[in-house]
């Protein structure tokens, strides 16, 4: 069977009705990864025997008559900085190589252990997440796998291509500054950011705890909405987590968008993006327009801020939160012990953190220092306060806001690596959003003339993932481009 | 220049375990690790494991909160905890969840302070503020810190709530730097948050200068009795350098409890940057006037108010019922006992006190021990106070037993078992007493101009018996005999 011809809440139809069995789904998940993953490099780490023995004894457990957890044994992927219980779990760099949590992240606890999804593997990423590429992976890049040339976006870009060549069903993604959203839409696939505080981070490796928040990235929006649902909600062992009330996303999806008010935003659609992408997302827009939706044109004028306000106070986090990766409880330790035990941590971590890592440290802990602090980190803190405020008055004027995911759409892999301003440069559209703290859902709604995906980000106000939801759905709806494959299926490659 | 005029200036850094919470700071493991194999009561949160997250011990923003109270701090309304970064094994996360003044951050409470008495004056030492931080793990070394081959690392510690207690630099001798830390025991002891008898409940940082030049910091005193003695070693070291013609150094110097001297660790040309920044993990800290009237309305008795009581309900001296008050335990002990027997009045209540402060304490303290931990009941010390008061026993006696009564044994049965109950019998003292006056002429001589010379013959009956002779009798028989002589009239 094809997965890739089947969305998740198709496929659990399937199983439920007894029409396929889960062996059967997971089976078909490690042929495509078989099939594929040597030119795609979506997974760093496999869990078959496991899950296929899982398989079984669901498949049996249903047999019986049982009642299965809602996601029955679907296929998933894991980024590889979401803690899994005595499985790697190394953020893609070398300083964690060996590292297996004794205990399950928050998330997997709700997804694996309660509903019932089955782990295939931990996806590729950029190291500790810090990128846009997943070229920064101590295990080699991701191919995007509608032009291997390319990057898939990042960082959490193992994930996204995991989804989009049909090796996964449902995958967990990070995002940070567009962590999720990035790859979604270079990738061509669905991918939510949800509300600072709507997931728990219990579990997750932190890169910038202030910014960090985990989401789904799925083929579709009903998908998504289908997983944020068992994944949200308050937990006790994360105190930012919030106690809102969960909202039923997927019965939501359906509701007409007639009395939404959508803003446009211009300085979203400023000289970075390209021609291709405004084109797609305007005449997206204008789809919404004719299903009921109301267009204004909002602002944020503190946009052109973001990117330097963003990347200072990620950095500064980052140099506090990577502190503890010395080699001495876990992970990869120097193997030149000499000198004093400060010397055997300089060289464990200059030896086992990537460039990128390391840059980023460095630059944080600069930013940190006494008689920089209120120079840079309380200057951003200042700023990230602005910008959040545009955001407050925009949603004043409509319910979600509307406009590319990224300027760009996969640029080719090498393009920018050597040119991290450039390549920062590229999140200024997705990083606002986390350093407002708002929800964010990236959605494909076209392609350009190299038939690479362009991605549609829909930006609500705290909490209402609901809203952005119900809009991405009858957007995917009105377009319907969502089943589109990657044309390394066509046997192309 | 003379060594008067050298102005000594103290400041203090108390941490202290909040060794009555069951959980450590930020994590569910137990508190009470003391004991436990290394290693064991560890978790992803105090171990710092990649993606653990800390979650607040709200008992502990209760007891800092009763500590804010009972020190007159001014607590503050919201608050941010902060990152103090450093790098060291004993810091499984590369940085320790405290709280900061600076940068935007704020303390858990400013100001307060604690009232001490040296030689009759009172003084008030003021805070600078108290915070709530993490403790670091323990340190294992084989030997000394100097010469050990290896450190072993013990994470039980790690996390585990401590509470920092930073005084204005106004204490100005060694012997304020002990009041001071006896009244804070007291007080912390009368709050219920800890039990700072328990080994490394207590690390004390002092920074002293003499008026004029660099300060020096010695770390690592831990505990109350250290500090007198490191503060002493570092003003005469501190002193005896400047009499020399040396310069101070500002420096952080370590206390070596073994060798009794504090030595240079690192000069502090600059302050250690420490890099503070709010801890985003946790969310602000919210603390509502609410909150702050149930606490003080729940906060136990407190020592200084205690006082106040004695001396109204049982007529005690200032000095008395300050003393008395110190220790929780002792004083519950004096009320206890004074309540359980209804014939005490004032008389006996001075009396159970001085039996209690003079005798029993000066055990404990000699033996190390706290009252608990013997197998003293009120009833012996009542028993002692009456039988004393009756006159089956003297005073001298009753010291003698002090010992005996902390093993538990009761009054009546130690005297019968030692037979050194009083000697009461008249006729038996009257012929002790005679041979006393045929025996001593002039001491008889001397009782015509001088009434206190008896004394000296009660005190001849006093030796013949050693001790054992009831001095009230004694004095009536001595007196009848004396003035049946026409000696006295």
């Amino acid at each position: 069977m094809e997965l890739d011809n089947y969305m998740a809440y198709e496929l659990i139809e399937k199983i439920h009705n007894r029409e396929i069995t889960i062996r059967e789904v997971i089976q078909a998940s490690f042929d495509k990864i078989d099939e594929t993953d040597q030119s795609i490099h979506s997974f760093v780490n496999y869990s078959k025997q496991k899950a296929l023995e899982k398989a079984k004894e669901y498949d049996l457990n249903l047999k019986e008559g049982q009642q299965l957890g809602k996601l029955y044994g679907l296929p998933f992927a894991n980024k590889d900085l979401i803690c899994l219980k005595n499985f790697p779990t190394t953020c893609c760099s070398h300083i964690l190589e060996g590292f297996q949590p004794p205990y399950n992240a928050h998330v997997i606890e709700r997804l694996v252990e309660q509903e019932g999804a089955i782990h295939i593997g931990n996806t590729n990423m950029d190291e500790f997440a810090m990128g846009s590429s997943t070229e920064s992976s101590c295990y080699g890049p991701t191919y995007n796998p509608w032009d291997l040339k390319r990057v898939p976006g990042g960082s959490s870009g193992g994930s996204a291509t995991s989804i989009a060549s049909g090796q996964a069903i449902i995958a967990l993604g990070s995002d940070t500054g567009g962590s999720i959203r990035c790859p979604a839409s270079f990738s061509g696939v669905v991918g939510l950011k949800p509300t600072y505080g709507r997931v728990s981070r219990y579990g997750l490796i932190a890169f910038a705890n202030s910014l960090d928040q985990i989401g789904p990235i799925t083929k579709c929006v009903r998908d998504s909405a289908m997983m944020l649902e068992i994944i949200s909600g308050k937990d006790q062992l994360d105190s930012t987590s919030i106690n809102i009330k969960v909202d039923n996303y997927v019965e939501e999806l359906k509701n007409s968008i007639n009395k939404k008010v959508l803003g446009v935003p211009k300085e979203f659609f400023g000289e970075g993006v390209e021609k291709t992408v405004k084109r797609s997302v305007e005449k997206s827009i204008q789809k919404l327009e004719s299903l009921g939706a109301t267009i204004i044109e909002v602002t944020i004028p503190h946009l052109e801020y973001t990117v330097a306000t963003y990347y200072l106070i990620c950095m500064c986090e980052a140099s506090s939160n990577l502190a503890r990766y010395d080699g001495i409880r876990y992970g990869k330790i120097t193997d030149d012990l000499s000198g004093d035990l400060f010397d055997v941590f300089r060289k464990t971590r200059s030896e086992n953190f990537g460039p990128e890592v390391r840059r980023r440290i460095f630059l944080g802990t600069y930013a940190l220092s006494a008689g920089y602090y209120e120079m840079f980190y309380l200057k951003a803190l200042k700023v990230r306060a602005l910008i959040k405020q545009d955001f407050v008055n925009a949603f004043k004027l409509c319910n979600s806001i509307v406009c590319p995911t990224m300027p760009i759409t996969a640029f080719k892999i090498g393009e920018l690596i050597d040119n991290p301003l450039q390549m920062y440069a590229i999140d200024i559209l997705t990083c606002p959003v986390n350093l407002a703290g708002l929800p964010a859902l990236s959605i494909p709604c076209g392609f350009d003339k190299n038939n690479l995906p362009i991605g549609f980000q829909i930006i609500g106000n705290y909490f209402d993932e609901k809203g952005i939801l119900n809009i991405g759905y009858q957007l995917e709806q009105e377009l319907n481009i969502y089943r589109k494959k990657p044309p390394i299926f066509k046997g192309g490659i | 220049m003379s060594s008067q005029n050298y102005e000594i200036m103290i400041g203090l850094e108390v941490h202290i375990q909040l060794t009555n919470l069951k959980s450590k700071l930020f994590c569910s493991c137990s508190n009470d690790y003391r004991g436990a194999d290394p290693n064991t009561y560890v978790c992803p949160i105090c171990l710092g494991l990649p993606g653990s997250l800390p979650v607040l011990n709200k008992k502990a923003i209760e007891f800092a909160t009763r500590l804010a109270i009972a020190l007159e701090c001014k607590i503050n309304h919201r608050f941010w905890f902060y990152r103090k970064n450093y790098h060291y094994v004993d810091l499984p996360k590369g940085f320790q969840i405290s709280q900061y003044n600076k940068a935007g951050g704020k303390a858990f409470a400013d100001g307060g302070k604690i009232t001490i008495k040296v030689n009759n004056h009172k003084k008030d030492i003021l805070l600078n503020r108290i915070h709530l931080e993490e403790d670091p793990a323990r340190l294992v070394h084989k030997g000394s810190i100097t010469t050990s081959p290896y450190t072993l690392v013990d994470y039980n510690r790690s996390g585990v709530c401590l509470i920092e207690i930073v005084t204005e630099p106004v204490i100005n001798s060694p012997e304020e730097a002990r009041e001071f830390l006896k009244q804070l025991k007291s007080i912390v002891q009368y709050s219920e948050i800890a039990n700072l008898d328990l080994q490394g409940s207590v690390r004390v940082d002092a920074n002293i200068s003499i008026k004029g030049h660099e300060r020096s910091e010695a770390k690592n005193i831990n505990s109350f009795k250290e500090v007198e003695r490191a503060l002493l070693h570092e003003i005469v070291r501190q002193k005896n350098l400047l009499k020399r013609g040396k310069t101070l150094l500002l420096e952080t110097r370590h206390w070596d409890d073994k060798r009794r001297i504090t030595i240079s660790l690192r000069k502090k040309e600059f302050e250690a940057d420490y890099r503070y920044f709010p801890e985003q993990d946790l969310t602000p800290i919210e603390i509502d006037d609410d909150f702050i009237e149930r606490v003080k309305n729940e906060l136990p008795e407190m020592p200084s108010e205690r006082a106040h009581r004695l001396r109204r309900e049982y007529d005690l001296s200032e000095f008395d019922s300050d003393n008395l008050v110190l220790d929780k335990d002792i004083a519950n002990f004096f009320e206890d006992g004074v309540n359980s027997d209804p014939s005490f009045g004032p008389n006996e209540y001075k009396q159970f006190c001085n039996w209690l402060m003079n005798n029993i304490v000066g055990w404990l303290n000699e033996h190390s021990m706290t009252i608990k931990n013997t197998k003293l009941h009120t009833k012996q010390v009542t028993d002692l106070v009456n039988y004393v008061k009756e006159g089956l026993i003297t005073t001298k006696i009753a010291k003698s037993l002090i010992g005996d009564l902390m093993e538990g044994v009761s009054v009546s049965k130690l005297l019968e078992k030692k037979g050194k109950a009083r000697i009461s019998d008249q006729i038996f003292i009257e012929k002790l007493s005679k041979e006393a006056i045929d025996e001593n002429p002039k001491i008889v001589e001397d009782c015509i101009n001088n009434p206190k010379a008896v004394e000296a013959l009660i005190g001849r009956v006093m030796k013949k018996t050693r001790g054992q002779a009831d001095p009230g009798i004694t004095r009536e028989i001595i007196i009848e005999l004396l003035t049946k002589m026409g000696i006295i009239d």
